[in-house]
């Protein structure tokens, strides 16, 4: 069971779209860390639906910066609060699939290989939102985005995505882990794990976005779960190297049945579902599911 | 005028955004067939349902969530 | 005090050490290299009590810096030419929110083509930051200067990072005698940072680094110009106060005798004692020359400027960087704010030796003007 907090620490009012991943990312982890918590956010979504001048939903200490820094800039904060002595504070950083697999990459790298007393938490929806639905590293194979469209000559993104919480793990910090908005008391327990880690965290979590994957806002948390169910998205931790999946689907489902009701995936044909469904069974093989 | 640095010195403010005036559907909750299962209250963006699963419809969006992950079927969706 | 013979990078890092900030986030670079060397052995000596943070490039120094003055504490950083074109975006956002870091510039030229050489166009590409700017002589005012920066920095009527520039090699690669003043006496003229405006404290949360839209962003900018306004005085008033303790005194700008100068040199660097020498020379021929050291580049002093050119004829700016079609930036901006004859002179570019003879070229051509601008000492075959 996931504790109900009387308040939460992410306020309401903020201009999420109706049905946003991200809010209840958010929610849910800075609820687990509790009030004794620093956030960073990188810019995007999160940023700048929550901090409007002169409102801000943040009732933990906030700060933002830019976009590709938001590990260099926890780096910073985390250090300040260390040399006061501030040892108990948990810091947090938030940043969206470009802020860290794209642009923010080196950033957090540093961080991470520094081995900062620090969470960082990647709310992934596989693509640049804030702008418009452009593809970013984290983008999966066949998505129709902006910069990735589907044509005549084109089938969407054409790549499979970048393999973050691995790149991650490589750095040989002591807490890596995967997660989704769908499977809540899997994801607390991993940032309550991940704050009482002693030294650099990570959390790679998938946050399905009703604007940009193109399904109605109510089923948020049903496409998270489709995800996690057909093996799309595979529940897992890495605690000092060692790889344990969190999460096993009973009988693993089609992939097709998550891709279908999501409009970014709408135009694929049988044969690329195919090769989807191949690379997720790939996947699967690779970690053991 | 704006504080030095645009600095937020009474975050959780955004409170007074009243983001209920977004909403097209609105949950109703039938508490008699609520089983607490809590589902409304993690999956809500918009931390609009309490403990007592009461719907702040100040805030509530009206995205819907709630009422897809009701395992017992317990929130309907109704047009304002 | 004690008077040892160091390098302006030594000084900075001495200056540092006294200054005590609680984070160091630096990315080593030619010619700041010995400042982030010298900070680390520092902190591993424990003659400071702070975080060193290794990062990974100049972008995340300064976002690191950022954090770490967001959070509330002081902060250093230091680098020089491309290292400061990539904190650039970072830059402005430190001053908008209005974080005071003091940061060393080993004043370098730009590629391309690539030098590491010396001149000012690496600083002066980030004029309009919203950074105050200091441009230093020699290694004691390295030293003084970053002292003060800090003060300067974090007086609440300012609230903006301030850059502290020296060039590059020839100050901080070349040694002088500097005299170091003692903790006690920097205590007193420094007191610890307690920042009010902005700070991370789950005890009293705040959210730092907001989005504003047009409602709120003109006047925030605005807010940015009155602190920079208001850091004339502060500065003056910080070097007064310095002055009290430490018996050296500096200002907004270093008028050499300009009172009786019919023409005078403006520079800003260590170009000022090459200058210096030459006025003495042209004066024991009988030519009423003076020199106006600029230290403050932003803020720019137009009243201090004016009170100290005020009886000249003429005034030739010597710029060791350049802006397409227009000329040297403390040129133009003397042309902007200054009513006087003005001429502009580029030299020193990449580390060219700005010799004697260039300097009274641009007197010469002062007194008899052919162009606007004049680029000193460039190869014509």
């Amino acid at each position: 069971m996931v504790d109900i907090p009387d308040k939460d620490l992410l306020a309401p009012g903020h201009r999420g779209c109706a049905g946003c991943g991200a809010s209840i990312a958010v929610k849910l982890a800075l609820n687990a860390l509790g009030e004794n918590t620093v956030a960073i956010s990188a810019t995007g979504c999160l940023e700048v639906m929550t901090t409007p001048y002169p409102e801000s939903s943040w009732e933990v200490p906030f700060i933002h910066v830019a976009f590709e820094n938001s590990g260099a800039v926890a780096s910073g904060v985390e250090s300040a609060l260390r040399i006061q002595g501030k040892d108990d504070v948990n810091v947090v950083a938030f940043g969206g699939d470009g802020g860290t697999v794209d642009i923010g990459l080196q950033s957090l790298s540093g961080a991470m290989e520094r081995g900062h007393n620090m969470l960082y938490i990647c709310y992934d929806n596989e693509a640049y939102m804030n702008t418009g639905i452009q593809r970013s590293g984290a983008t999966p194979y066949g998505a129709s985005t902006t910069t990735s469209p589907n044509g005549t000559a084109s089938f969407g993104e054409d790549k499979p995505k970048k393999n973050m919480p691995m790149i991650m793990a490589a750095h040989g910090i002591p807490y890596v882990a995967t997660a989704s908005i769908a499977y809540p008391e899997d994801y607390v327990n991993k940032v309550k794990k991940a704050a009482e880690t002693k030294g650099a965290a990570y959390i790679h979590l998938q946050q399905p976005c009703t604007t940009g994957w193109g399904y109605p806002s109510e089923k948020t948390i049903e496409m998270g779960r489709l995800a996690v169910e057909t093996g799309s998205w595979i529940l897992y931790e890495i605690v000092d190297g060692k790889f344990e999946i969190t999460y096993r689907p009973e009988e693993r489902k089609p992939v097709k049945e998550y891709l279908a009701p999501q409009k970014r995936f709408r135009h694929l044909d049988e044969e690329h579902i195919e090769k989807i469904q191949k690379y997720v069974d790939a996947e699967c093989k690779e970690l053991g599911l | 005028m704006v504080s030095i640095g645009c600095v937020i010195k009474n975050p959780g403010n955004s409170r007074n955004n009243k983001t209920g005036s977004w909403r097209t559907f609105k949950p109703i909750l039938d508490k008699e067939k609520c089983i607490d299962c809590d589902n409304c209250i993690l999956f809500c963006p918009d931390g609009s349902v309490n403990k007592q699963h009461d719907i702040d419809y100040d805030y509530c969006k009206g995205c819907g969530i709630c009422a897809n992950e009701c395992p017992s079927d317990a929130i309907e969706m109704v047009k304002e | 005090m004690v008077k040892e013979v160091m390098t302006s990078n030594k000084a900075v890092a001495e200056a540092v050490r006294l200054a005590k900030p609680q984070v160091i986030p630096v990315y080593p670079i030619t010619p700041q290299t010995t400042i982030s060397e010298y900070l680390a052995q520092y902190v591993a000596d424990e003659k400071i009590d702070a975080k060193y943070v290794k990062v990974e490039s100049e972008h995340s120094a300064i976002s690191a810096a950022v954090g770490a003055s967001g959070a509330g504490v002081r902060v250093f950083t230091a680098t020089s030419s491309q290292g400061l074109m990539l904190m650039h975006e970072i830059l402005f956002a430190a001053a908008g929110m209005r974080v005071p870091i003091v940061l060393a510039d080993a004043n370098r030229a730009i590629s391309a083509p690539l030098n590491i050489w010396n001149d000012q166009q690496d600083s002066i590409a980030q004029r309009d930051a919203g950074w105050l700017q200091i441009y230093v002589e020699n290694a004691q005012e390295a030293l003084d200067t970053t002292l003060m920066a800090y003060k300067i920095a974090e007086n609440p009527n300012v609230l903006l990072p301030t850059m502290v520039c020296l060039d590059g090699f020839i100050l901080t690669h070349t040694v002088e005698p500097v005299e170091i003043p003692d903790q006690e006496s920097v205590d007193k003229f420094l007191p610890p940072y307690v920042p009010e405006h902005a700070f991370l404290d789950p005890k009293q949360p705040m959210s730092i680094g907001n989005f504003a839209d047009p409602n709120y962003y003109t006047e925030a900018r605005h807010d940015m110009d009155v602190a920079m306004t208001n850091s004339i005085e502060v500065i003056q008033k910080t070097c007064d106060e310095f002055a009290e303790i430490f018996e050296r005194k500096y200002g907004l700008v270093e008028a050499y005798k300009t009172e009786d100068a019919e023409i005078i040199f403006v520079a800003m660097g260590s170009l000022c004692s090459t200058i210096r020498v030459i006025v003495d020379q042209l004066r024991e021929k009988g030519e009423k020359v003076g020199l106006l050291k600029i230290r403050a580049y932003r803020p720019f002093p137009v009243e201090a400027i004016n009170e100290a050119v005020a009886n000249c004829e003429k005034i030739a700016v010597i710029d060791k960087n350049f802006s397409f079609g227009i000329g040297g930036a403390l040129y133009a901006d003397m042309k902007v704010k200054i009513d006087k004859e003005i001429y502009g002179f580029i030299a020193g570019l990449g580390g060219r030796d700005i010799i004697p003879e260039y300097i009274i070229e641009a007197y010469e051509k002062t007194k008899a003007p052919e162009n606007d601008v004049t680029w000193l000492g460039l190869k014509e075959e």
